[in-house]
């Protein structure tokens, strides 16, 4: 394995792009460095990206959006007082994940990119709209988070491709938004259902609304159903209702042992339901704390 | 296969090593540098047995390669100690009895020094979830909880 620390996208795009074997790009590791210990996969060249300028920041622009490095880590982000006032369920997705040690490398691009359904940021992510910037061989694209994942494991980047920043819209007014997973620990697990929810108000109405499931397919799934139901209404339990239905009709899990096929659709109802209102929620400007 | 060199900082001591692209930091510590105080429990990032410090920020040494150490600041279990005085949370340890085997203790000391620094007072549960990825087999976390309390408690009254 040869070990890389290129200083521009630019030379790790050309290192990844003349490689013959397996190539894995290393920023937090935390998914990596365990397939490599586990002999899952042993990159012929590892090109570590963290000490290319830039990819520890956190930048808020002058529209309000922002723009987060692709080695930016949870524990980063969750002391980012400015980002977790805008994205407190952007946020509590990525804290999520593993323990105080993991966040303390884990990346949101990361977990985008080892491709795992049950990814805990990404929801949230697809919620907000967040976009990531694709740098390859043939240019630069900026892609949708929902875009990326192709399947368990698998992502729709191409050889020699790689994301180089991720791009949080701005909050804007009255916007609100949430992840919740079920585990049947309190800490600790990985989803067995995962929702991200975002929304925005106009008084007490829903005017925009994003709705993103995690773990109840071989992708995270955008849910325009869902959303559609929020649309128009105050959150009242009717909306509820076909909230609940839309999510559960998403859904196409599998069995396995942290829930059954039943189970997952169901919960997915539910939990899209209590994440609505605790977008909803910090949309009216109420304190909702996190982990609950 | 070539070596990597790698120009660290181990508790405040200039260390050079050669090691192998696929070592871990946790690798290297323990058998380039014979600091055995972090321990391999799982390999995979779910014990916290290896806990140490990068730069101040508390990380899985199994889940960081030996090579991205250059040019960083590690802190491990042998440098919480003051000569042969021991920090306050060792000594906590010792009086609450919040060790048996001890595998886990030096993973735990570290992330419970690591907390304190951050947040001197800290509540009972945001404890158990900052040491929720340091896991113990044999003492249960009662008394290991109850001795960061004492210690947090102890550490604010000197200060």
């Amino acid at each position: 394995m040869r070990y890389h620390t290129p200083a521009s996208f630019d030379d790790a795009i050309a290192i990844a792009a003349q490689a013959e074997g397996i190539t894995r790009f290393l920023a937090g590791g935390t998914d990596v460095l365990v397939q490599l210990r586990s002999d899952l996969v042993t990159p012929d060249d590892l090109i570590d990206i963290k000490q290319i300028p830039g990819t520890h920041d956190i930048v808020q622009n002058a529209d309000g959006s922002w723009t987060l490095g692709i080695a930016v880590s949870g524990a980063e982000m969750t002391e980012h007082a400015g980002l977790c006032a805008a994205w407190p369920g952007l946020v509590e997705g990525m804290d999520l994940i593993g323990s105080t040690q993991v966040q303390g490398r884990a990346t949101l691009v990361g977990n985008l990119c080892n491709g795992s359904p049950a990814a805990d940021s990404v929801p949230g992510m697809m919620a907000a709209g967040v976009t990531v910037t694709v740098m390859g061989p043939n240019g630069t694209r900026e892609v949708a988070v929902e875009d990326i994942p192709a399947g368990p494991g698998r992502t729709n980047l191409a050889k020699g491709e790689l994301i180089a920043a991720v791009n949080i819209p701005a909050r804007g007014e009255n916007g609100g938004d949430a992840y919740q997973r079920f585990i049947p620990r309190t800490e600790m697990d990985i989803a067995v259902v995962g929702v991200g929810v975002s929304l925005r108000l106009d008084g007490d109405i829903i005017t925009e609304a994003r709705v993103a499931l995690g773990a109840v397919a071989p992708t995270a799934l955008m849910v325009p159903d869902g959303a559609a139901a929020l649309i128009g209404s105050t959150l009242d339990d009717a909306a509820k209702a076909r909230l609940a239905a839309a999510a559960s009709a998403a859904c196409n899990p599998i069995d396995d042992k942290r829930g059954t096929i039943e189970f997952r659709t169901d919960v997915a109802g539910v939990l899209a339901c209590r994440t609505a209102q605790r977008a909803y929620d910090r949309a009216q400007g109420k304190k909702v704390a996190k982990h609950v | 296969m070539s070596k990597i060199h790698v120009s660290t900082t181990v508790n405040g001591d200039p260390v050079d090593f050669l090691c192998d692209p696929r070592e871990t930091l946790l690798d290297c510590l323990r058998d380039k540098l014979a600091l055995t105080g972090a321990k391999e429990g799982c390999g995979t990032g779910d014990c916290g047995a290896c806990s140490v410090e990068v730069d101040g920020r508390l990380v899985c040494s199994c889940l960081m390669l030996g090579a991205e150490a250059n040019g960083k600041e590690i802190a491990t279990v042998e440098g919480i100690a003051d000569g042969d005085t021991l920090h306050p949370l060792q000594e906590k340890f010792i009086d609450y009895a919040a060790l048996q085997c001890g595998i886990c203790t030096p993973g735990i000391l570290v992330a419970a020094k690591n907390l304190l620094e951050k947040n001197p007072d800290p509540t009972e549960e945001e404890v158990r979830y900052w040491l929720a990825g340091n896991l113990c087999r044999c003492t249960g976390y009662d008394k290991i909880i109850k001795a960061v309390m004492d210690t947090a408690a102890d550490m604010r009254e000197a200060s």
